[in-house]
């Protein structure tokens, strides 16, 4: 066993040192860039690459890149002064930008939310696919704690906006699910409990930057209990939603 | 005489007009009509991908006292993404095991708060990080690292005495970065809940921590 990892870790390694000749290479079109000597605005200025020369683009952290020089001097540049250069087909260099459009076309979304269901405080984690700009399906885990049980609620939800172009975008959502209840371990003879339930919501999102957006949300369950009586609940949340 | 002249003009027009015709003639034939095409489609350039390493996973060991319940180790695993150079997000989950309160160990055969199953304690979290100082440390004259001192806050879920209690989590933090792809950590966290155990109140958990991860 302890062969095969031995194995396994030297062709990771082969891999790595194939994979070092083939970094994205660049030319200075300015009259020089600064490298710093760390990822961020902070780290002082230690040396400048004039224009004409070729540098090798190593490693992205955030916003920031790790540039190798001609020479082998090796420190951090900026994304905006890095879009300065030219690629080898003498076109300026462009990374991605994230921006609103990116946003509007998202094709899955993650989020994590937290709130008020009925003085319980929830967590919500969930993911979705957007079939089309208007119309996106849900999976959504929400843990909600009270002073007398502990809930987890899994929901399927469809999601429709009407407005998806709009920075604060609203939606209407449709979900169906099960509740789990656990009643707290401190009263005396309460069992476990596991209903359906339904609820329509209405919310927005609203862009922020980057790959943020805010997303808040109302919705109305009804619990159908095994009881007589069918539970109504309300609940809010506000949350970050990130997208890919 | 006349006809010789005749015969050298005739010669003479007839030399012009075949090379006339021969020029043309190479002329059609150096036209760029080829027969054969070469395929000589550019290949546009695929620039080689650029790593991005915007990930942190990894592994953290350390000490969380538990109010009333005594002090024990605690192991977790974390897994940040890094949204700017200042800002992250952080989802944490650890473990410990409670002690027994000072009641349960001065009174001598009392009846015990917990059972062993309700003193496993266990959290999740997910917090929202600012590299509050960034800097670099030197190690001699020839290494520098970067480093990062944070504060972090966010709210999670702790499961505790067999329920679990929404849980807020404030703390502060120090990352060394030792290369491309390793970084240390040294952690301070509160994770305050309510718990209504013993009497009803709000219960501070102090949490210091050691770790590694790795940036992908």
């Amino acid at each position: 066993m302890p062969f095969i990892l031995v194995i396994i870790l030297l062709s990771l390694c082969t891999g790595y040192a194939q994979a070092d000749d083939n970094y994205r290479k660049v030319q200075i079109a300015e009259p020089y860039i600064e490298l710093h000597t760390g990822p961020g605005r902070g780290y002082p200025v230690f040396y400048v690459i004039d224009r004409g020369e070729w540098i090798e683009i190593h490693k992205r952290r955030t916003d920031w890149f790790k540039i190798v020089a001609g020479n082998g001097t090796t420190g951090w540049t900026h994304q905006a002064e890095l879009e300065l250069t030219l690629n080898p087909e003498g076109k300026q260099t462009r990374f991605e930008q994230i921006n609103q459009d990116q946003f509007i076309r998202r094709k899955t979304e993650v989020g994590v939310l937290g709130g008020d269901m009925d003085g319980a405080q929830t967590m919500t984690l969930y993911g979705a696919y957007r079939f089309t700009h208007n119309l996106s399906t849900e999976l959504s885990f929400m843990q909600a704690v009270g002073n007398y049980s502990n809930n987890l609620i899994s929901n399927f939800n469809l999601l429709n906006q009407p407005f998806p172009d709009w920075r604060i975008s609203p939606f209407f959502a449709l979900g169906m699910g099960n509740i789990k209840t656990t009643p707290r371990a401190t009263l005396v003879q309460a069992k476990d409990r596991s209903d359906l339930l339904a609820h329509v919501g209405l919310g927005a999102y609203g862009y922020i930057s980057s790959r943020f957006a805010l997303r808040a949300e109302y919705n109305r369950y009804v619990v159908f209990s095994s009881d007589d009586d069918n539970e109504d609940i309300k609940e809010w949340k506000l949350g970050l939603v990130t997208f890919f | 005489m006349e006809t010789r002249t005749g015969h050298v003009f005739l010669g003479l027009a007839l030399l012009i007009i075949s090379t006339l015709m021969l020029g043309t003639a190479r002329a059609e034939t150096g036209t760029p009509e080829q027969v054969i095409k070469p395929s000589l489609k550019r290949e546009p350039i695929k620039p080689a991908r650029i790593d991005t390493e915007n990930f942190e996973l990894g592994a953290y060991v350390g000490m969380l006292s538990i109010e009333d319940f005594g002090t024990g180790s605690v192991t977790g695993a974390r897994l940040a993404y890094h949204f700017s150079e200042d800002f992250f997000a952080e989802a944490s989950y650890g473990q410990t095991t409670a002690g027994k309160s000072s009641i349960e160990k001065d009174l001598i055969g009392s009846a015990q708060y917990l059972t062993d199953a309700e003193r496993e304690y266990s959290y999740y979290n997910l917090s929202f990080g600012f590299n509050v100082l960034p800097g670099e440390a030197f190690i001699g004259s020839g290494r520098a690292f970067h480093t990062a001192l944070y504060l972090v806050a966010g709210t999670g879920s702790t499961e505790f005495a067999g329920d679990d209690r929404h849980t807020l989590n404030l703390g502060f933090g120090y990352r060394f970065i030792f290369n491309d792809w390793l970084a240390g950590h040294l952690d301070a966290r509160d994770h305050i809940f309510d718990i209504d155990l013993t009497g009803n109140k709000t219960s501070h958990n102090l949490e210091v921590s050691t770790g590694l991860t790795l940036f992908f």
